[in-house]
């Protein structure tokens, strides 16, 4: 049975029609249509899936999508304005925090999550908020430095 | 329904599908808060790991809890789980559950036919059981505010900092009075079927200083009486014996806590004893 819902993703309102059982992460990728967040374990272990749901961190893979419905769902997608990246994004692209691309979504949410509440952290700080995040090219230390120039700048 | 954290990821891992009709109480706002009437502190199931974590009466006086919550999972479990939920899924890994053992938390069930108090010890029954009837539902977790010479402290084996589950873990709350232990709770996690208060080590705690001999003799009856298993993270013989190490650094901890000094929350990134 398929229940209709609108689900507010970057400031967008989209109707859907979702089963009860369809994770937030599906429903943004195949109802909405945004494929920024990615779909690595489907197990809240590596965080490529990772969205801001009304501020706050959320594994999409293990989140209900009529759950989020009247929150303010942010994916990737919704860090660049029209035409331009984020101050985070481009210092990812400085650092070489990107390798093969998988993580960064939800490393970029990650980071945009820790950046919000606690402007100004420390290196140990952004490993922490980062460590929900898996990077199998383990390329950690340019995402850390990215974040920590954008913090700093 | 809640945060998902768990019901969701067991879903889709094909441990315990979620049934056909499923009920959110994610927007019940009078599940949400913590607050505090005659000295008793009253949790709403809905309350997330962050939230505890950041409150400045669980830090101040529950501050074993607030180690707890404050590294379970990753920001994104701890922003959605809920205390309620992790009550609910009864691992015998659960960060929280030896912190609310040792303060002697109760928690209200609530179903159509009225509501009553159970205590922590006697909800969790084994690995992902309770004593809750299936009608039920947690309501909230309510906690005495100990005094403020009680010094509390959770740790935990662990083999990275976060997205972690205890290997073993260890609370310690201990009410001192001019130096000298008046009161002590000391639970194992990780460590048994279910997380569970060690009264051989309570009392080897009582009336002295809670010092480094005094610590070790506690912590290594702690570990006579855990009855770990061997899988994937560790084996049993190892469980056992770093129950003794994890179980003297709490005590220490929570010793140098109650006598007023700073130990930095979570106390797993304390230097510790």
């Amino acid at each position: 049975m398929k229940v209709a819902a609108t689900l507010q993703v970057n400031g967008i309102a989209y109707p859907v029609e979702v089963d009860p059982h369809t994770t937030l992460l599906r429903a943004v990728r195949e109802d909405v249509g945004l494929t920024g967040s990615k779909e690595g374990c489907d197990d809240s272990e590596c965080g490529a899936c990772m969205m801001l749901l009304d501020g706050e961190p959320v594994n999409a893979c293990s989140y209900l999508a009529l759950q989020a419905e009247g929150r303010e769902i942010t994916t990737v997608e919704g860090l660049a304005r029209p035409g331009e990246l984020s101050p985070l994004q481009r210092a990812f692209l400085d650092h070489g925090g990107v390798q093969c691309g998988f993580c960064t979504p939800g490393m970029l949410i990650s980071a945009a999550a820790l950046l919000e509440r606690t402007p100004a952290p420390s290196e140990d700080e952004v490993r922490i908020a980062l460590s929900g995040n898996l990077c199998r090219c383990t390329g950690y230390d340019g995402i850390v430095k990215a974040v920590l120039a954008v913090a700093e700048a | 329904m809640a945060g998902g954290t768990d019901l969701v990821v067991g879903a889709r891992q094909g441990k315990a599908p979620l049934p056909e009709h499923l009920v959110a109480i994610d927007r019940l706002d009078e599940l949400r808060s913590v607050h505090e009437v005659d000295e008793t502190v009253r949790i709403g199931a809905l309350v997330t790991h962050a939230e505890i974590a950041a409150h400045p009466l669980v830090r101040d006086r529950f501050t074993a809890l607030a180690d707890a919550a404050a590294i379970i999972g990753s920001h994104a479990t701890r922003a959605q789980g809920t205390i309620g939920g992790n009550l609910m899924n009864a691992s015998p890994a659960m960060e929280a559950g030896g912190p609310l053992l040792c303060f002697d938390a109760s928690v209200v069930l609530r179903s159509v036919s009225g509501s009553r108090s159970l205590g922590v010890a006697d909800l969790l029954a084994g690995p992902g059981q309770t004593t809750a009837a299936p009608d039920e539902l947690l309501e909230a977790v309510e906690v005495h505010v100990p005094g403020e010479s009680t010094g509390s402290c959770y740790l935990r084996l662990e083999y990275r900092r976060q997205m972690e589950i205890a290997v073993v873990g260890a609370t310690a709350v201990l009410t001192l009075d001019g130096g000298r232990v008046v009161d002590a709770r000391v639970a194992i996690t990780a460590l048994a079927p279910t997380i569970r208060r060690v009264p051989e080590a309570e009392r080897a705690l009582l009336d002295t200083d809670a010092g480094p001999a005094a610590a070790q003799e506690a912590a290594q009856l702690a570990a006579d009486g855990a009855e770990p298993i061997s899988d994937v993270r560790a084996s049993a013989r190892y469980r056992k014996a770093m129950a003794v190490v994890i179980t003297r650094r709490a005590i220490a901890i929570a010793a140098a806590r109650g006598r007023g000094e700073d130990v930095p929350v979570p106390a797993n990134m304390a230097t510790t004893a």
